[in-house]
């Protein structure tokens, strides 16, 4: 992603923060609003230069409607993995059979990149071991048939039609 | 008792039946990286179970107010960021410090990727190795 100018990244700050500060005072109080606002043109002139590259490209509404999907879907992936997890735990047998396998991803951004590895931790049977370029070593705690060949290149395939690709559809959107 | 309080109870029982299995998954587990897998999974989903039936709960009493579950929530997306970003450090720690893989384990395309990547630059320089989980 294109680094986008001081202005625009200072003022996304602003806006983040102030969003923050409403929702932890919730209250409409025009001083408690005047002064959150200035406490976050404070903070966001001292921490706008690590906090973003992108600006408010980000708030882009095209972006905001797909986070905004993102998360019933996220959520309900999150609801399947505990309930596989119980299953697992709960079974007489315990039923697992654990592997670390190789993913790829179409993600080019840093932050795209964390919010895949945030999702792969938290959906059914997988977390994130290391990060290195586009390859995701990822410990899965159920290696399905069809991704334990022995060629690299359908391993690969396989695992990340498994892991990656239903939440890639999302985080190209969002986060590009 | 009206319908806001049902639900928010309702929430939080459901988060401390998660928070149950995170504890049994930890006892059951063979190795670090399963328990880690069992425990973080069900402890945030536990937590936000909790945290959002407070807020809910809130809601229906007659001290309610919006404020209680605004907060919930703001602490339910810090936890949900922060959470998995501990959960890989520890797990890769884990696996930097040499602590094997389970024996029922099927594959370990890590180790191999490592070993590939320390190889080419060792023939050529001889760099300094990672350090990678022996078995």
């Amino acid at each position: 992603m294109e680094e986008a100018s001081k202005i625009s990244r200072y003022l996304y700050t602003v806006i983040v923060l102030f969003l923050i500060w409403l929702l932890l005072t919730a209250s409409l109080d025009p001083q408690e609003l005047g002064f959150g606002l200035i406490l976050s043109l404070i903070v966001a002139a001292f921490t706008y230069e690590i906090f973003s590259t992108g600006g408010l490209a980000n708030l882009h509404p095209k972006r905001v409607a797909y986070a905004i999907a993102y998360v019933p879907y996220f959520l309900w992936a999150m609801i399947m993995a505990n309930l596989d997890v119980a299953y697992r735990v709960l079974h007489p047998k315990r039923p697992i059979r654990p592997g670390i396998v190789r993913c790829k991803t179409v993600l080019n951004s840093d932050v795209g990149k964390l919010a895949l590895a945030n999702s792969i931790t938290l959906t059914p049977g997988t977390i994130t071991l290391d990060v290195d370029g586009d390859n995701y070593f990822i410990h899965w705690i159920w290696v399905p048939d069809e991704a334990m060949t022995e060629k690299e290149e359908e391993h690969v395939k396989a695992a990340s039609e498994g892991i990656t690709v239903p939440f890639e559809k999302f985080l190209k959107v969002i986060f590009g | 008792m009206n319908a806001l309080t049902a639900i928010g109870e309702v929430l939080v029982l459901i988060g401390t039946f998660f928070y149950l299995l995170s504890a049994l998954g930890l006892i059951r587990m063979p190795d670090v990286y399963n328990r880690m897998q069992t425990s973080t999974k069900s402890a945030t989903l536990g937590s936000l179970g909790v945290m959002i039936g407070v807020g809910i709960w809130a809601l229906g009493e007659d001290f309610g107010s919006v404020a209680w579950l605004t907060k919930t929530i703001v602490i339910a997306l810090f936890l949900l960021l922060t959470n998995p970003v501990s959960a890989h450090a520890l797990i890769r720690a884990a696996y930097k410090s040499g602590i094997p893989l389970w024996e029922g384990s099927v594959m370990d395309k890590y180790r191999e990727y490592i070993e590939s990547k320390t190889r080419a630059p060792e023939s050529e320089e001889g760099e300094t190795p990672e350090e990678g989980g022996e078995e």
